[in-house]
């Protein structure tokens, strides 16, 4: 990504504004992705899981909303994030609905107890 | 409607009554009562309409022709008065102004062959090639008008069923008197048979009939449903299948209801089905006409090829007139046009024929009527069909099967070359003398019978043969009514001694049952030939008899190598008369040899001797008038062109026929004319005075032997032992064609049957074998090579299935795991891997 920037096709493309470019936004991206995974990995709490995968969605989020300033996308990269975010607000709904119907079942929101589903 | 058009519509009507009674009874016969009659009464109506109608169309035909038919056409100074006195032609008599006088009218007359017609007046007949008529020139012949030329044949077509090329499968007919004269005759026997049925069949009315022939095991009889319906049925389709065969319009047409016939007399044969002896005659019956029916499928397929139509006479085919078989062979002066071997046919086009295969075609059609009519060699089936009810052997012996042989000869005569007549002559001269020798030894009263039919169908046959073509089917209607006679009387004293057949058995019948013992006795005098000497005042036989033996004479004297055409006639004359009045002595006279039998012998009812009745005056009288009578003048308005002119030795073969002429003595055998006073005598009055002779030297030999006793003839039988066994096994033929035919034939069979079994059989087997061991080989390759290929498949995707069974732990936090890790080990295989 680091050449990408740097590559002279696509300096011109590059507002010239000094420090801010488009590394630094990806590298918040990858920043806020790698917490949402490393969450969704060690949180036993299932809403804890729900907010790693929050993470995750807006760690894409931002590299959409990204690539759709510093590359010739259009806006089809802030349509395609408006759809994350719709489809995450709906995918919590469902989450949390799960989670709820769970913890009806075991009195807890421990994901390592709902091991069911195990081959 | 014109009579032209009304004939055929009332003749089909006769002809299609029987069928529609046939319909009904085997529809509604299975469903009706066992017991009732109702069925037979449908068949009795069908069959005596038929002959009302059939009578309507006489009647009809002969007022269209000026009865002229009927009108004595000869030096007959008492026909007209016999004509009217004839039973079923009394309305004739109107017209007897014109006797001798109905060729040149109806747009046929011919070039006289003889141009003496002028010449020799009123009493001279000199035939002309037209039909038989007599040459007078007087002014009256135009009396029966050119109206009549329409009716002497008429010809047309009922339906088309198929057109193959040129080739034609119609329903056509030919109607002439003789069609019409055969239509009265079949229905008006037929009718009295159905009659006499009803009465001799009543033992088949019956829920549970017992057939005491039948042997069961263990000692009991055959108990079975009475088949009275059934019998009906079958009766009316074998008039039905006559009627058709008698009214056909071609070749064709006579083949199929010919068949017809065939598989009649078969069902009705083996109509005791249960009995062996029933069903192997049926069989019999039906093998030995196959065997004739091969011959005439070989003549129909020469005519077929070489005329390329199957039509009697000429017929309108697409608007256009075509040339039938008889027009295109004989033309009109009834002459074969021979050239270079090849036989020239009339009618469109240069079309010919080679002269050999007229002569094959001849002989196939010839080789049909033998088998039909049960002449040598093929006349073995006849005697076993006795083994039908007797009012079935009636049916067959006179009206319907046997008669359609001598019928076809008689109509397809136009087509016989000289050659066939004589091979036809002497397989009638065979017959007729093996027959009656074996007639004379016979002992049950139907065999007798049945050897006198095959006899008496020998001298059809040989009358046809030897240029007497009215004699042979004189002798057919007279054979018919006398024969149909006698098989009746025989049923009804059958029926009366309780089902007992042997003569040695009967005798003195003669009180117990008087109307059939004298309407008996009427047909043998009728089938002997016997007439009071001096006159020609005589039953029925005696005139076609004496016409058949006057032909004969006149052929020998023209052709003397083949005297024994008239020899062998004469003294089977002599031996018809001895054996049938050795069966009327032997059942009628005497003193009674079984007093069982005697003491329970009844007459008939009613309705089995009216018809005896009827037919005994038919035998005796329908005759009348001889060769000038009224059926002779029927029979010899449709002789077929230049029959009666003879025909001399040379053209086209080195046979001469006697023309009626030189029969009667007119003309010698040079064709010139004999005065009325020369005092020398005719052939005719010749050989009627020596069958005259024969036949009641017969006669009195068997009044002798069997009337009063005077020797005991099982004792002469003892004395010719060898003769007499000969005879009895009748000629040996039975055992002949065993051994050659079916000996042999079994013989073959063995070893086809060998064949069979060791060859195809042994091949069949062993590539059977083969294919058994290639399966075998490719059940293992598939057990072994695609069912483990597809079970390495299934086994390993099942094993990888279970060792990743474990990686599915259910820890929601492990997957994520492994997807992070996943994509992390992706990312460095693509930077490490991925090509720049």
């Amino acid at each position: 990504m680091i050449r990408l920037a740097n590559d002279p096709q696509y300096r011109k493309v590059l507002p010239d504004m000094g420090t801010i470019g488009l590394e630094h936004f990806l590298m918040v991206g990858a920043v806020l992705f790698v917490a949402g995974v490393v969450c969704m990995a060690t949180r036993r709490n299932a809403i804890g899981v729900l907010m790693g995968v929050e993470l995750v969605l807006n760690g894409a989020n931002i590299n959409f909303v990204a690539f759709a300033r510093y590359m010739p996308l259009g806006l089809d990269g802030q349509v395609i994030s408006l759809f994350v975010i719709v489809l995450a607000a709906a995918e919590a709904a469902v989450a949390l609905a799960i989670a709820l119907s769970f913890y009806n079942s075991h009195l807890t929101v421990d994901v390592d107890r709902g091991d069911r589903l195990q081959g | 409607m014109s009579s032209e058009a009304l004939i055929p519509a009332l003749l089909a009507a006769a002809w299609l009554l029987p069928l529609l009674g046939f319909v009904i009874q085997i529809l509604w016969g299975p469903k009706s009562s066992r017991t009732s009659r109702a069925s037979a009464l449908i068949a009795v109506g069908c069959i005596a309409a038929g002959f009302v109608f059939s009578l309507s169309a006489f009647v009809l035909w002969g007022s269209g022709t000026g009865w002229a038919a009927l009108e004595s056409h000869g030096h007959d100074e008492h026909g007209a008065a016999h004509a009217s006195a004839h039973g079923e032609a009394s309305h004739e008599a109107e017209d007897h102004g014109h006797s001798h006088d109905r060729d040149d009218a109806h747009g046929h007359s011919h070039d006289a062959p003889a141009g003496e017609a002028a010449a020799h007046g009123e009493e001279a007949h000199v035939a002309d090639g037209g039909h038989d008529a007599a040459g007078d020139e007087e002014g009256e012949s135009a009396a029966v008008d050119a109206g009549t030329g329409s009716l002497e044949v008429i010809t047309g077509n009922f339906y088309t069923l198929a057109r193959f090329g040129s080739l034609r499968i119609a329903i056509d007919y030919y109607i002439d008197s003789l069609t019409i004269t055969m239509f009265v005759m079949v229905t008006l026997i037929a009718t009295c048979i159905h009659l006499f049925a009803l009465g001799y069949m009543s033992d088949e009315l019956t829920e549970d009939h017992v057939d005491h022939s039948v042997h069961l095991p263990g000692g009991k009889h055959l108990h079975r449903p009475g088949r009275f319906y059934r019998f009906f049925a079958y009766m009316s389709l074998f008039c039905f299948s006559m009627l058709g065969l008698v009214l056909a319009g071609n070749i064709f047409q006579v083949f199929v209801f010919w068949e017809l016939v065939g598989i009649c007399s078969y069902l009705l044969i083996g109509f005791y089905i249960e009995r062996k002896s029933a069903s192997t005659a049926a069989n019999k019956a039906f093998i030995m006409n196959r065997v004739g029916d091969f011959g005439f499928l070989i003549g129909l397929m020469v005519i077929w090829t070489w005329f390329g139509t199957f039509e009697f006479g000429t017929v309108e085919v697409d608007g256009a007139a075509q040339a039938g078989l008889f027009e295109m062979v004989r033309g009109d002066d009834g002459q074969l046009t021979v050239e270079d071997g090849n036989v020239i046919l009339h009618g469109e086009g240069q079309r010919t024929i080679p002269y050999q295969l007229l002569v094959i075609a001849g002989l196939g059609i010839f080789a049909g009527c033998v088998g039909k009519s049960a002449q040598f060699p093929l006349q073995t089936w006849l005697p076993d069909a006795m083994e039908g009810p007797t009012p079935v052997s009636a049916l067959v012996h006179s009206a319907t099967m046997v008669a359609a042989g001598v019928y076809l000869a008689g109509r397809f005569y136009p087509m016989f070359t000289p050659e066939v007549l004589l091979t036809i002559a002497y397989v009638g001269c065979i017959t007729l003398f093996v027959a009656a020798t074996i007639a004379i030894v016979a002992t049950d009263i139907k065999k007798v019978l049945a050897y006198s039919t095959i006899s008496q169908l020998g001298y059809m046959m040989l009358a046809i043969g030897v240029g007497g073509w009215f004699a042979g089917l004189f002798h057919l209607i007279t054979h018919a009514f006398f024969k149909s006679l006698m098989f009746l009387a025989s049923g009804s004293v059958i029926v009366g001694c309780h089902h007992e057949q042997e003569m040695p058995r009967m005798g003195g019948l003669w009180r117990k049952m008087p109307i059939t013992a004298f309407s008996m006795l009427a047909g043998v005098i009728a089938i002997s030939g016997l007439a009071i000497p001096g006159t020609t005042i005589a039953f029925s036989g005696f005139h076609s008899k004496d016409a058949i033996v006057a032909t004969a004479l006149g052929y020998t004297q023209l052709n003397p190598l083949h005297f024994l055409l008239f020899l062998v006639p004469l003294v089977t004359a002599g031996l018809t008369a001895f054996y049938m009045f050795r069966l009327w002595f032997y059942t009628f006279a005497g003193k009674p040899r079984d007093q069982h039998i005697y003491d329970h012998c009844h007459e008939s009812p009613a309705v089995m001797t009216v018809p005896l009745i009827v037919l005994s005056l038919f035998a005796a009288f329908v005759a009348i008038g001889g060769e000038e009578g009224p059926l002779a003048g029927m029979l010899k308005f449709s002789e077929p062109a230049g029959v009666s002119a003879g025909l001399t030795a040379g053209e086209p073969a080195l046979i001469a026929l006697p023309s009626a002429d030189y029969i009667h003595g007119h003309v010698d055998a040079a064709g010139q004319l004999i005065p009325e006073d020369s005092g020398r005598m005719s052939p005719h009055a010749e050989a009627g005075l020596y069958a005259l002779l024969v036949a009641f030297a017969g006669a009195v030999l068997a009044w002798l032997l069997y009337g009063l006793r005077i020797v005991n003839p099982a004792e002469i039988g003892r004395h010719l032992s060898g003769l007499h066994g000969f005879l009895v096994e009748k000629w040996q033929f039975d055992t002949l064609y065993d051994v050659m035919f079916v000996r042999s034939t079994r013989v073959v069979a063995g070893w086809a049957a060998a064949f069979d079994r060791v060859v195809f059989d042994g091949f069949l087997h062993s590539v059977c074998r083969g294919t058994v061991n290639v399966s075998r080989w490719d059940r293992k390759f598939d057990e072994s090579i695609i069912d483990g290929l597809v079970n390495l498949v299934g086994d390993s995707v099942f094993t990888v299935g279970r060792s990743l069974r474990r990686v599915q732990t259910g820890h929601l936090r492990q997957y994520v795991m492994f997807i992070a890790v996943g994509v992390m080990a992706l990312f460095v295989l693509l930077f490490a891997f991925a090509p720049r």
